[in-house]
């Protein structure tokens, strides 16, 4: 048997003429899609059905003039990598993450150390509403309200001695309900950490709820920390323990790379990531790029980092 | 003959099925909350996948004794083109949407970029001599030769995917060890058999196909 000498398939044949010069009317009817298809097919409906209401008040903190993405976007689209290292998997994987009951410790160097139940903490304080960018180290963003009070009222609450200069965090890890840490491909548990003035600053979110309700599982139910002004990674999920100290702890993106996630991780289009620019992000939801601010926009921190060199601190 | 061309018909079917998948998906409003980020990866990931389908085509020939496998490989490498310049095409129109100045940045500054593109651009004279003409042309060992460019792109492509992953790199490994496999199979066969009875597989050139 011989090979035919004329090909059966010309060049042009292969890349159809037509799909190719019409790829961006097929992707210009992309968001019309979305928003056709996500009335039906919005399997986050469902996640949400398990979240609370909640009251809250309106807050001076909370930011103005931005448009906020849709609690489609904010629930089915997470870095949370106990639950999957794909963007969609924790909505899915999260589903039947045990939020009840659930105790948080705060301990350390403070004068009162004592466990709070998640009720007993979501007490303390009356809940704010509080619109806040919210930037990945990824370069995409959300514009998101949050429901909680500032974390300073919590340390307040078991008074920190003159020995306490750090926050450490820490994320539940169990394993009958997480991956292991080889499937995540981060050490476990998740930990992170705050210099105990940037714990205190009034925009450190201590957070229970977005949209109005409790947090759905995926997006780090029943209690986190939502910090706007930095890279999203430092906005520690599904909080168990929360430790004074005297030295810098450990966190989590730090130790797995530490010339890719430094200690601070302030929002700063100056100073790239290794591997790609964080010069611009692209706002969920939004067709073109942004340009990226400086601490996100909230300057109003900048003062706790007065005389810091933030490239090298980065 | 006529089966022949159902199952190239059939081949060329299949290798559309991934874009008319994600077609659906679209359709379905199943792209993520970041769509654009979406379409970039999943066009990306097929690119890899043919890239790596092309390669297989001559060992599972030997291994299978399936000669007639040859028919397909092209096809195979311009699907992989095709699904490359998608790719590239999606980050330049869509993702950069043509900022020139953040493009070049880009290529010259992250290094995951500039080995993709590298891959990339090594696939288009590939494409362009894919024909019976150029393989006249360039004659066939010239023309071999040059196709050679593909084991470039491969390992381009996993090393573009392996520094573009943040912590979860078990899809670019195993990527990395088909690739490796691949190679590692034609550096063998070549050490095995002297170099004057190394017999170019080039397709369209007249020679015989035993059964």
């Amino acid at each position: 048997m011989l090979i035919r000498k004329t090909p059966d398939l010309r060049y042009s044949d292969v890349t159809p003429p037509s799909l190719y010069f019409d790829r961006r009317t097929f992707l210009a009817g992309v968001p019309a899609a979305l928003l056709a298809g996500s009335e039906l097919l919005s399997p986050s409906r469902r996640a949400l059905a398990a979240t609370t209401k909640l009251q809250t008040v309106k807050s001076p903190l909370s930011t103005t003039g931005e448009k906020l993405n849709s609690i489609e976007d904010v629930s089915s689209y997470n870095n949370y990598y106990e639950f999957g290292t794909g963007k969609d998997e924790p909505q899915q994987l999260a589903k039947n993450f045990k939020t009840s009951p659930w105790t948080v410790s705060v301990e350390g160097e403070c004068a009162k150390p004592r466990k709070f139940s998640i009720d007993e903490i979501m007490k303390l304080a009356p809940l704010e509403e509080r619109v806040y960018r919210h930037r990945c180290v990824e370069a995409w963003s959300i514009v998101v309200p949050w429901i909680g009070y500032s974390l300073s009222t919590l340390l307040k609450q078991v008074e920190p001695t003159s020995k306490a200069k750090f926050v450490a965090f820490e994320t539940l890890y169990d394993p009958k309900q997480m991956l292991s840490p080889a499937q995540a491909g981060i050490p476990l548990p998740y930990v992170e950490g705050l210099r105990l003035d940037e714990a205190m600053h009034p925009l450190a979110l201590l957070t229970f709820g977005m949209y109005g309700a409790t947090l759905p599982p995926q997006d780090g139910a029943p209690i986190r920390m939502v910090l706007p002004w930095k890279y999203g990674f430092k906005s520690i999920k599904s909080i168990v323990k929360v430790r004074l100290v005297g030295n810098q702890p450990p966190s989590t993106w730090n130790v797995y790379a530490s010339n890719e996630y430094g200690f601070y991780s302030n929002v700063n289009p100056n100073r790239d990531h290794p591997r790609w620019s964080q010069k611009s992000e692209r706002r969920l939801g939004e067709f073109g790029r942004r340009k990226t601010l400086m601490f996100n926009g909230y300057e109003e921190v900048a003062s706790l980092y007065s005389g810091m060199d933030l490239i090298k601190n980065y | 003959m006529q089966k022949r061309r159902a199952a190239k018909v059939l081949v060329f079917a299949l290798c559309l099925v991934p874009l008319l998948w994600l077609g659906w998906r679209a359709y379905n409003g199943r792209l993520t909350a970041n769509p654009i980020e979406y379409i970039t990866h999943y066009t990306g990931d097929w690119t890899l996948r043919f890239v790596i389908l092309t390669l297989f085509v001559t060992p599972l020939r030997k291994v299978l004794n399936w000669p007639e496998l040859i028919r397909y490989r092209r096809m195979l490498g311009l699907y992989a083109f095709f699904y490359g310049t998608l790719h590239f095409l999606i980050y330049l129109c869509i993702d950069k949407f043509f900022a020139w100045s953040d493009i070049l940045e880009d290529i010259g500054k992250r290094r995951y970029i500039t080995v993709g593109f590298l891959g990339f651009v090594l696939m288009v004279p590939l494409a362009v001599t894919s024909t019976a003409g150029w393989i006249r042309r360039l004659g066939g060992k010239r023309w071999q030769l040059l196709h050679r460019a593909i084991y470039i792109t491969v390992i381009a492509g996993v090393i573009h995917y392996y520094w573009l992953v943040k912590s979860d790199v078990r899809l670019p490994i195993f990527y990395g060890v088909l690739a490796t496999l691949l190679l590692g199979y034609r550096l063998l066969a070549a050490r095995r058999r002297p170099v004057a009875a190394a017999k170019p597989t080039v397709p369209g050139i007249r020679q015989p196909v035993s059964k």
